[in-house]
């Protein structure tokens, strides 16, 4: 969706209309070196360029790797980390010039829940002193209507209401989370960034929190930017998905068409990594095993960043041309120079190397 | 686990028996809080005393369990005792300190020991030890307690601006206590009070407030560095808080551990410094007490007379001592997570 990219809606939500727009999106911290006179030696290219849309009403899963930028995309949104260059309009508005009052009053319509429920809750406040701190920084109602607000909350995110005297570590990690999502609901805002929220949560108590995330986003119509790196938790609650590589977005469509037709090669190892929870069909998985680790994001690589790691990367091609990210079906995006309007490459792994089929996908038939 | 199953069960049971605007917790501007509480407590079946005590304050919480802690009592009694003396000295010393007392020294013109009319022996010029030392307690509580809290309020704010803001000036009040303490601060107390040229109690605390609060701002300026990475910080900032807020609700609270053990050490080196400096002229001037200056003017005569220099250093001692004794009890009562049920 860059400059030259004619942008689509269709694969908005039903309601069609855009919440968030990121437009050129970089985040580089900057690496000094020097003791007094600090002189810049380089940058990580935490986030180099994001374009997309988020949907009112929407959740849009964010995954990748470790390392890859996600939570800094998240944190940039929300002006946490300060964008080096590019626009965050939330409702048309931008936020990357905002500061002081003016930025602290947006803050009023996007809210974060943090993936450690541990750190993310101030252990010298009460209960009740951190779900309502939004509440008195905004001067949100009466002392009184403040202190009904938050049992309100709590009964809303599920912990008893008269527990709010008491001070963080007296929960369980699950119960903190619910505390960290009451809070993010305070000030009632549209838009919750999601930063791996249950990644640190035992298992038995994700499905909880990702119900009850679910259950506020009907409530409220909560719009979510959905992070994480656990693929099948994303394909149940997302709307629509981006894939992210070492700074880009690789890959963006909506959920079922991502997880059936994966058409970047980086997308399909990603999925085939995922194991299958049937032993007849996990016996048949041939997950494709990129080679060597991720490149640093100090020092991308020229042209495709994945050309590096990808079993169908053309010499002469992607190692010297950045691929842009362009619709190749509707509502389907992808930056990979090996995807034309019939046709993208489908890697498969062999019993003894990698294979790489360009294959016709069975529906590519209705574009031109 | 069990304890989130058994809030649902609650809440379910609350659902079925309350209207919803009860439920929502919207209760009438005229209702009182106590009427809010008991019709809550009544609808669930809770009882009002499980509501009274998750109303413990954190500071009430923080005595109680200070007071769990023998050491600490022990700290916090021989303080107590100390500044009772110090306060009180000009009603309970028995006899005037600055007097010197004919029958106070031997034929030879040497200080005599324990008596009954000098408890704790007399000083080479016939003045009593034990009224000395009673007056000797004002000075160095004094000057200790407010050097050091002299001291600690610069620490913590050059450290919490140059933690919190970083930048320039980081790096200016940092490169600055770095020169501060490459300095030698004893030649750097001896200028400054040379250069102030007055000799008061109220000089003494000046001069080792400016010297002495470099540990304090490294130990705040690294904690902060790490607090301030916390989530909860972007948490507080998300919702809104300002630079101030961040710094005093939520930064600040997490300082008080490492404020208050430094407190206890920094007490106990102001102490000593005050001693020092009184031991070579620049201190509380004679005929004033002050225990480090009893130590200089006994210690020609400690093999004869070792009471002379034995007495202010236990005096001394015991003081540290104390004053360890309580910041470990506080730095203990103040982590949360050692909270008993």
């Amino acid at each position: 969706m860059s400059a030259g990219v004619p942008t689509s809606e269709r694969a908005a939500a039903p309601s069609g209309d855009t919440l968030v727009t990121v437009e050129d999106l970089r985040v580089h911290f900057p690496i000094t070196s020097g003791v007094v006179l600090q002189r810049k030696v380089g940058a990580v290219q935490a986030v180099d360029g994001l374009d997309f849309r988020i949907m009112r009403g929407e959740t849009l899963g964010l995954v990748g790797e470790s390392g890859c930028g996600k939570s800094t995309t998240g944190r940039a949104i929300l002006q946490l980390i300060r964008p080096t260059t590019g626009r965050v309009l939330y409702e048309g508005g931008d936020l990357a010039h905002l500061a002081g009052k003016r930025l602290r009053q947006q803050r009023k319509r996007m809210q974060m829940i943090f993936q450690d429920p541990y750190a993310s809750l101030n252990g010298r406040m009460t209960i009740a002193d951190i779900i309502g701190e939004p509440l008195l920084v905004h001067r949100m109602g009466t002392r009184r209507e403040r202190k009904a607000k938050v049992r309100e909350l709590l009964e809303t995110v599920g912990i008893n209401p008269n527990t709010l005297n008491r001070y963080p570590h007296e929960f369980s990690g699950g119960q903190r989370q619910r505390i960290g999502i009451a809070r993010a609901l305070a000030v009632e805002p549209n838009f919750i960034v999601c930063d791996e929220p249950i990644s640190a949560l035992d298992v038995s108590i994700r499905a909880q929190i990702i119900n009850l995330l679910q259950k506020l986003q009907r409530e409220f119509g909560l719009t979510y930017l959905f992070i994480a790196h656990d693929l099948s938790v994303v394909r149940h609650i997302s709307d629509r998905v981006a894939v992210m590589y070492l700074g880009r977005i690789v890959e963006l469509a909506e959920n079922a068409e991502l997880y059936e037709t994966p058409m970047h090669p980086y997308t399909q190892a990603l999925l085939s990594a995922v194991p299958i929870p049937d032993p007849a069909a996990e016996e048949l998985r041939r997950p494709v095993v990129l080679t060597g680790d991720v490149p640093s994001p100090v020092d991308p690589p020229s042209g495709c960043r994945f050309h590096t790691r990808c079993p169908a990367a053309k010499p002469g091609l992607c190692d010297v041309e950045d691929p842009k990210l362009t619709e190749v079906r509707p509502g389907h995006y992808a930056a990979c120079h090996l995807i034309s309007a019939t046709d993208y490459p489908h890697i498969r792994a062999g019993e003894d190397d990698l294979a790489v089929v360009a294959e016709t996908p069975p529906e590519a038939g209705e574009t031109p | 686990m069990t304890d989130e199953r058994d809030h649902d069960a609650r809440r379910r049971r609350r659902e079925s028996e309350l209207t919803p605007e009860t439920e929502m917790g919207l209760a009438p501007a005229g209702a009182t809080a106590g009427a809010e509480i008991a019709s809550a407590a009544g609808a669930a079946g809770w009882s009002p005393d499980a509501l009274l005590v998750e109303h413990r304050s954190l500071w009430g919480e923080i005595w109680r369990r200070l007071l769990r802690d023998k050491f600490a009592i022990l700290g916090l009694v021989i303080i107590a005792v100390l500044v009772f003396i110090a306060v009180f000295a000009p009603w309970i010393a028995p006899h005037d300190p600055t007097q010197q007392y004919s029958e106070g020294l031997t034929m030879q013109g040497m200080p005599v020991g324990s008596n009954s009319e000098f408890w704790l022996g007399t000083d080479p010029l016939g003045r009593d030890m034990l009224s000395r030392l009673m007056y000797g307690a004002r000075v160095s509580l004094t000057v200790g307690v407010l050097a050091n809290g002299f001291a600690l309020v610069l620490g913590v704010i050059f450290g919490l601006t140059a933690g919190y803001f970083r930048g320039w000036i980081e790096t200016l009040l940092m490169r600055m206590t770095d020169v501060m303490m490459a300095f030698p601060i004893f030649l750097f107390a001896i200028a400054l009070s040379t250069a102030i040229n007055k000799t008061s109690i109220w000089v003494l605390v000046l001069v080792i407030g400016i010297v002495y609060w470099t540990p304090m701002t490294r130990v705040i300026h690294g904690e902060v560095l790490s607090i301030r990475e916390k989530e909860f910080v972007d948490a507080a900032r998300l919702t809104g808080c300002t630079s101030p807020r961040i710094l005093f609700r939520h930064i600040l609270p997490h300082l008080v551990a490492p404020i208050i053990v430094y407190t206890s050490l920094g007490i106990a080196t102001t102490i000593l410094f005050e001693s020092t400096l009184s031991y070579i002229g620049l201190g509380v001037q004679p005929p004033t007490p002050s225990w480090g200056q009893m130590i200089s003017e006994g210690q020609p005569y400690y093999l004869s007379a070792p009471h002379l220099v034995l007495y202010p250093g236990l005096c001394i001692m015991i003081t540290v001592l104390a004053f360890n004794l309580v910041g470990d009890g506080l730095r203990d009562a103040f982590d949360p997570r050692q909270r008993r049920k």
